[in-house]
């Protein structure tokens, strides 16, 4: 199933540069993510890799550069037009709607895909109905999906937290992308959770057919599941392969490790 | 089980309005009913404003000048351009909504404190339009001689009959706004006041929603301004000042945030309250004052709220060996 190597890449950054003030936070990065593909981006603490999510979707101004998402270039897109454009992300610090229900903050990821006018809205029309009926039984078999089926209607606020992880999972997932994007999505899970976000992060890719960019401190998950890792140090693009020949390669043995070994 | 081809809002909203009708039937005289008009007419207002602040978190302290915008574009044009009264009406609702979209466009790029600050400059202006421009608005005398509400040959005399029409129009107001809440509009609202960043990354407008709410809520005001209008014939500024607009937020608070039937709820007690405390005479600003504490104190999440807890727990004592699940 897995696409040759010289496929198109899905998303392609080029030469991007983000400033913020003086500050360079990313210098130049080139960044690619094949489709059908687990792409990791790591780094030391400080070396962009967040930057490099929220330029791809729109959170911060590109100062220089291009990205170009299947073939069309979002640059200079807002953030909702490159959600629709097919790049959807999840948050280092969850950002759940906590004041929904389950279902629906995954209802709501949902939002561009659920099509029906104001009027509709305003009269609860026989196709409004239709639409959000779908709407709701595709939410559900996101929800089925990351495991969170079983809390649908409970406050999304009164999850605990590698349950809201989750959820921003299935949020995201339902906006039906053709990339996911996740910041750092163990970050606080124990390590029963992270085997089973790996699990579920394998499973978008080869039964959904998302392709995931992953930013991620913990190198087991990373190492696991990533068909490619891109390394980061400082805004600057050290090395990317496979996760062998990064692990080899002696200029991210240095960055990680410091220059003695 | 079958579902009705009615949505449940729709259900709600004619039994809602059925009560609303029976009121002339109970209240002893008309004084009684031109209160229960004025809460019907604040009730269309505190709909809009919470679908503006409970639902999408934008705070609005200048939403009364909405009202005043639209009861003097009617008064001037079915009086001084002699146009007709349902022409006049359109004009107010469509001008409150126009000019709700230019104050949108500096003022929705704020937050918090400066919104509220932004929002009630807004109302501070308008207040002082009304007032200054006495040529145009009559000045703080107020506008005179606005003809009564007529469509066709059909004209709306009485009290009562004025009545009746604000109990349809607050009926099919409360249909149409819990109808758009549970719609993706709503759902999009609701996750933007959480969350900007995560809503405008899963696709929603972030810009366009606000603009659409604060409009959407600035029209009804403006409807509730051009049926003010007609039904007091005579309309003066101190109606749509500062005062106006906080009690329309008090109004929106004390009802229960992001709550319709709260606001509702909320509308007719503040507006029934002060003709309640009447007998307190001297005191009665003083018992209105502490009822308002004692409510907010013992009801953080409103009246909606607090209503919605005693159902909960009355239905839970009548049952009381609910099986386990």
């Amino acid at each position: 199933m897995r696409p040759p190597t010289d496929a198109a890449p899905l998303l392609d950054l080029a030469g991007v540069t983000v400033r913020f003030g003086g500050v360079h936070a990313l210098t130049e990065a080139d960044f690619t993510i094949r489709p059908d593909s687990v792409t990791a981006l790591i780094g030391p603490n400080g070396a962009g890799k967040t930057t490099v999510l929220n330029a791809i979707t729109g959170l911060v101004p590109v100062a220089a550069g291009s990205i170009v998402l299947d073939g069309h270039d979002i640059t200079r897109l807002p953030p909702h037009r490159r959600a629709a454009a097919g790049v959807v992300r999840t948050f280092q610090n969850l950002e759940v709607f906590t004041s929904l229900s389950v279902l629906e903050n995954v209802m709501t990821g949902r939002h561009i895909l659920t099509r029906y006018g104001a009027l509709a809205s305003l009269l609860h029309t026989p196709a409004f109905r239709r639409a959000e009926r779908d709407c709701r039984e595709r939410a559900l078999e996101k929800l089925e999906f990351v495991g969170l089926a079983d809390v649908r209607d409970t406050p999304a606020g009164d999850l605990p937290y590698g349950r809201q992880r989750l959820l921003e999972l299935a949020r995201a997932l339902a906006a039906e992308p053709k990339l996911l994007l996740l910041d750092e999505p163990a970050a606080g899970l124990n390590t029963r959770e992270t085997a089973a976000l790996g699990q579920c992060i394998r499973a978008i890719r080869d039964r959904l057919h998302v392709a995931v960019g992953l930013v991620e401190h913990d190198m087991d998950l990373v190492m696991g599941v990533s068909d490619y890792v891109t390394v980061l140090n400082f805004g600057h693009p050290l090395a990317s392969g496979t996760p062998e020949a990064v692990q080899a390669d002696p200029e991210v043995v240095r960055a990680y490790l410091g220059e003695e070994n | 089980m079958r579902r009705s081809f009615f949505g449940r809002n729709a259900v709600q909203s004619t039994l809602f309005l059925a009560v609303l009708l029976a009121v002339p039937f109970v209240v002893p005289n008309d004084y009684y009913l031109s209160i229960c008009i004025l809460a019907c007419l604040n009730a269309v207002m505190v709909v809009g404003l919470n679908l503006l602040m409970g639902y999408a978190g934008q705070i609005s302290l200048g939403h009364a000048a909405f009202y005043g915008i639209g009861a003097y574009a009617t008064a001037i044009c079915t009086t001084s351009l002699s146009l007709p009264v349902p022409a006049g009406m359109a004009i107010g609702i469509g001008l409150a909504a126009a000019v709700a979209w230019l104050v949108a466009i500096p003022t929705l790029k704020l937050k918090g404190h400066y919104l509220a600050m932004a929002t009630l400059g807004f109302g501070i202006i308008v207040s002082i339009v009304f007032n200054e421009a006495v040529e145009l608005t009559g000045g703080p005398s107020g506008y005179v001689g606005i003809p009564r509400l007529a469509c066709g040959g059909y004209a709306v005399e009485t009290d009562r009959g004025f009545y009746n029409l604000m109990a349809v129009v607050l009926a099919l107001v409360v249909l149409a706004a819990r109808n758009l809440m549970t719609s993706r509009t709503g759902r999009a609202l609701r996750a933007l006041q959480v969350s900007e960043k995560a809503a405008a990354s899963l696709g929603i407008d972030i810009a366009a929603h606000k603009r659409f709410v604060f409009v959407l809520s600035a029209a009804l005001a403006g409807l509730a301004g051009v049926l003010y209008a007609h039904y007091l014939c005579f309309i003066a500024p101190a109606s749509f000042g500062f005062s106006a607009s906080v009690q329309l937020v008090v109004m929106v608070v004390l009802g229960g945030m992001a709550s319709v039937w709260g606001s509702v709820v909320g509308a007719f007690f503040l507006t029934v309250l002060p003709e309640a405390l009447r007998n307190f005479e001297d005191i009665d600003i003083l018992v209105y004052g502490c009822i308002l504490v004692a409510t907010i104190l013992f009801l953080p999440d409103g009246l909606a709220g607090g209503l919605h807890r005693l159902l909960a727990k009355c239905r839970r004592t009548k049952v009381p060996h609910a099986p386990a699940d």
